[in-house]
């Protein structure tokens, strides 16, 4: 029995111009068949080469799609017209096919493309990897500087801080044209100039429990730069809620530390440290201090594995830490496990959503010691018609009295306060001064505690005395 | 073979295109088929996937209606048209792995919203790529 096809426009010169052709077969397939081997020009176009119609051509028995039928087995009968019936699509580059290397990019990336271990499928894979960068500080500078220059895609920063110039002598991203400056917007333009083949993703905005998962979601792996637990906390925890690997670094000081923290499978970074130091016992770098080229090292470690997670390379941090230090040029490294008693990623988890960081680090929780205060502008009036009769004692460090200090103040570091007591006249009026009114606090604590009456805290320290009081004195 | 349309229908392919953008247009080329092809006029179609900005579909049932609906004017289905939202005027890998033989494929580039470049493609027997073909924009005599 014979059937009649009808050709559609665009495979006519294949059937010799012919609209409409007799077929014979019992079913569609056997048509199919009959008619690929009188006309084979046509097979090319209506086959797959696994032998399958491809998927934009269509076939009507009469007036039903043979998909609705039984398919290439759907009988046919005498006189039934079998017609063959486009389907057009296209489109602009897919996403996967966008990831393809233009022969700029091709030249840029050279000398990766000659490595194997990256190769055109590694730039490729760095090409398409979309990564989030948590800050764009210390670590976040030299994370995105070299993940940019490296050729990842897309680079997501998480800042809501302006460039100031106390951070230029580590966060080689800014420059002192960007100064005052959103440092989304200097870290977008510096990285753009060095990449312009990168798209940059700003999320202006203090990242919270509410905001992290949203944001987070959205990338492959996550950066940490943060320089403050609360934050590190809720970084780790929203990783391993999504389920996405967290390059972790931190640095103090001449120390530095590094892991590749992935809960599915190995250690979180609670796995390491299950609860925060207490407030205020670890100081930030805004109080401690940091060595420049720290950060960079650290960062630059980061960024390392961040490349190698993608491309799929070499040995990653996890389960290990690395911990550097500057001083003394060295490198150790110690084994982390899996906590199985973690309460994020163990075996009976207690947390199953994020929480509130501030309050789980002892944030605003349980107020520091609250002993009264002085204004730098009072002090400056009391300094003047006390006299004698005012005691000023600067309990800050002795390098941190060379940078600048205030006239007439007595030093003595908060840490030999204790043992220098008997230095302190009992009857006199006290005030304690620090850097930015911290330690003076304590000091003041200290202070009550042995007896002293008349004591108060240099409110906002000699930061705020230098801005208010003293403009000509150093700040830092 | 060339494919010749007046300025006007490639005036109508780019404002159909600047107004899906950023998504993508898609339309029919009708007309008639001699030493050249001869677009006589366009059919708007309505692009059927709306899962990616970036693809077009002119589904089977829509063409045939097409088909039907130029038959009794003697006009026939020459190719289709299609917008590339801020990429190039020429084929995808998609577009070639996608493409019919003998029907023109014309691409038109969108950049930020405007209608830039329009060109004109078909697929090579073979099916290993698509080569660009002449387009005659004629002024309607």
């Amino acid at each position: 029995m014979s059937v009649t096809v009808s050709i559609p426009t665009p495979l006519r010169p294949f059937t010799g111009g012919r609209d409409t052709l007799e077929v014979a077969g019992e079913t569609v397939g056997q048509v199919l068949e009959q008619l690929l081997a009188t006309h084979t020009g046509l097979k090319r176009h209506l086959m797959q080469d696994d032998g399958r119609l491809r998927n934009f051509v269509n076939m009507y028995l009469n007036e039903t799609d043979i998909r609705h039928l039984a398919s290439t087995a759907t009988p046919v009968r005498a006189g039934d017209v079998l017609t063959i019936v486009p389907s057009i699509a296209g489109g602009a580059p897919a996403a996967a096919e966008a990831k393809a290397l233009s022969h700029a990019e091709t030249l840029r990336y050279s000398r990766h493309l000659l490595l194997p271990e990256v190769g055109v499928t590694g730039q490729r894979k760095l090409k398409a990897a979309r990564v989030l960068t948590i800050g764009a500080g210390g670590l976040g500078s030299p994370v995105s500087l070299y993940l940019a220059a490296a050729g990842v895609g897309t680079i997501g920063i998480v800042d809501f801080d302006v460039v100031d110039l106390t951070n230029l002598q580590r966060q080689i991203v800014h420059g002192t044209s960007t100064l005052g400056r959103p440092k989304l917007d200097s870290a977008e333009e510096r990285l753009t100039d060095l990449n312009p083949n990168v798209r940059i993703e700003r999320h202006e905005t203090r990242l919270t429990s509410e905001n992290a998962l949203e944001i987070l979601g959205e990338y492959d792996i996550v950066v940490d730069g943060t320089d403050n637990f609360p934050t590190r906390y809720l970084v780790n925890d929203a990783c391993v809620l999504l389920g996405k690997p967290n390059v972790y670094g931190s640095i103090f000081r001449f120390e530095g530390q590094a892991s590749l923290f992935y809960a599915e499978k190995g250690p979180c970074y609670r796995c390491l440290y299950s609860e925060p130091p207490p407030p205020g016992l670890v100081p930030s770098c805004a109080e401690g201090g940091v060595l420049g080229v720290l950060p960079g090292i650290i960062g630059s470690i980061q960024a390392l594995e961040t490349i190698k997670w993608i491309i799929g390379a070499g040995t990653s941090l996890l389960g290990r830490l690395v911990l550097f230090d500057a001083l003394k040029l060295r490198f150790r490294e110690l084994e982390l496990r899996k906590d199985p008693a973690c309460p994020i990623c163990g075996t009976n988890p207690t947390i199953h959503e994020l929480i509130d960081y501030e309050a789980f680090c002892g944030i605003g929780a349980e107020p520091a010691y609250a002993g009264p205060e002085i204004s730098a502008e009072e002090l400056r009036r009391e300094l003047h018609t006390k006299g004698q009769n005012l005691v000023l004692v600067d309990v800050r460090e002795p390098h941190e009295w060379e940078i600048a200090h205030i006239e007439g103040a007595t030093l003595i570091p908060l840490s030999q306060l204790p043992e220098r007591l008997s230095e302190l006249d009992g009857h006199a009026e006290i005030v304690t001064q620090c850097h930015h009114g911290a330690r003076s606090m304590k000091a003041l604590e200290i202070l009550k505690g042995a007896g002293f009456g008349k004591v108060r805290s240099l409110a906002g320290g000699i930061d705020a005395w230098a801005e208010r009081v003293e403009p000509g004195m150093a700040r830092y | 073979m060339t494919v010749r349309l007046s300025p006007a229908l490639v005036e109508e392919i780019r404002v159909h295109a600047e107004r899906a953008y950023p998504t993508e247009c898609c339309g029919v080329l009708a007309g008639q088929v001699s030493e050249v092809k001869e677009v006589l006029h366009l059919v708007p179609a309505t692009n059927r996937r709306t899962d990616d900005p970036h693809r077009y579909l002119i589904s089977p049932d829509d063409l045939r209606s097409i088909e039907l609906s130029l038959r009794s004017s003697g006009e026939d289905i020459l190719g289709c048209y299609h917008s590339h939202p801020d990429h190039a005027a020429a084929p995808s890998m998609f577009d070639t792995d996608q493409a019919w033989p003998w029907y023109s494929y014309i691409i038109v580039r969108v950049d930020q919203g405007r209608a830039v470049e329009l060109t004109s493609w078909v697929l090579d027997d073979d099916r290993s790529r698509m080569h660009q073909e002449q387009l005659d924009v004629l002024s309607e005599v």
